[in-house]
């Protein structure tokens, strides 16, 4: 069996639940190099409430947690009909390229398609070739809408 | 966005070499199936091959096979083999270029330039080989009516 489909199928991906909360930070933290503890805790208090549409997925390789996917149906957000945004996403760097993204990401497709919606939405950094190379793998494609800003501090 | 006739021509080969990477496929071969100019291919196959993206064999059963990693070539490098894709060259001056208007609209131009190539920067031989086989499948349910040459599954 080929190495990544064998890590692949050595991962365990499973719903988040709150002991797993300074393990995302810190994988966050690593990753972005930039704390966000606030953040995350207010995340992970406004996503226990359990509300349909919104999880927190965790893979797992051998009780270790190596990569994270967070999304939340929303609704009629710029006049958008109900979508599945996909607003967290990480996998340690230490265990890229086996296939552990493509499984977190399945799982919140699944997720998703099971909470009535058949669309899969996210937002990037343009510079991010790395992220933007994996959606792309999974068959995201530029959608209708269009992110523009202005700096208003001048 | 349109692209030079040889840098669409280099993208055909290298998807059709990529998704075909089990063997050597003759320059005639890709020529007739997207119905192209083989002398056009030929010069183009041996930039790809200088790139050291695909490699040449001689003889009977030979031909071109890609040689690198399809899941880390995007289209911006295979593009940029053959053309610029920036609207003005660096260093380059127009005419108003140094205006109010013409510095706003570089920076537009700009605008629409970034988006292109983090587009093109961010799609891999690999994705665009799936890509083609999503529209294979759309195609044969019937649910797109166009009728281009499929890549080798």
């Amino acid at each position: 069996m080929h190495s990544s489909a064998a890590a692949s199928k050595a991962v365990k991906i499973r719903r988040a639940s709150k002991a797993d909360l300074p393990t995302i930070i810190a994988l966050d933290e690593r990753v972005t190099r930039v704390p966000k503890t606030e953040y995350w805790r207010e995340l992970f208090e406004r996503f226990s409430e359990r509300k349909q549409g919104r999880a927190i997925f965790i893979a797992e390789i051998a009780g270790r947690v190596v990569g994270f996917a967070i999304g939340e149906v929303r609704a009629w957000e710029f006049g958008s009909p109900p979508c599945g945004w996909i607003f967290g996403f990480d996998v340690d760097p230490e265990f890229r390229e086996r296939g552990i993204g493509s499984r977190l990401f399945e799982a919140l497709t699944s997720f998703f398609r099971s909470s009535g919606v058949g669309t899969v939405r996210t937002m990037l950094r343009r510079d991010d070739t790395l992220i933007m190379s994996f959606f792309r793998s999974q068959g995201l494609r530029a959608g209708p809408f269009i992110q523009l800003e202005k700096n208003i501090e001048e | 966005m349109r692209l030079q006739k040889a840098t669409r021509f280099a993208l055909y080969a290298a998807l059709e070499l990529a998704s075909r990477s089990e063997g050597y496929v003759s320059a005639a071969e890709i020529a007739a199936k997207y119905r192209i100019s083989l002398n056009h291919l030929a010069k183009v196959l041996r930039t790809l091959a200088r790139s050291g993206l695909v490699e040449a064999s001689r003889g009977v059963g030979g031909g071109y096979r890609f040689v690198g990693n399809a899941k880390r070539t995007t289209l911006l490098e295979i593009i940029q083999l053959f053309e610029k894709i920036d609207p003005i060259a660096a260093g380059e001056r127009e005419p108003g270029a140094s205006t109010e208007a013409g510095l706003t609209l570089k920076s537009v131009l700009e605008e629409i330039e970034d988006t292109a190539r983090a587009t093109l920067s961010s799609i891999s031989l690999d994705t665009m080989i799936k890509m083609a086989h999503r529209q294979a499948e759309r195609r044969a349910k019937g649910t797109d009516q166009r009728q281009p040459a499929t890549l080798a599954q």
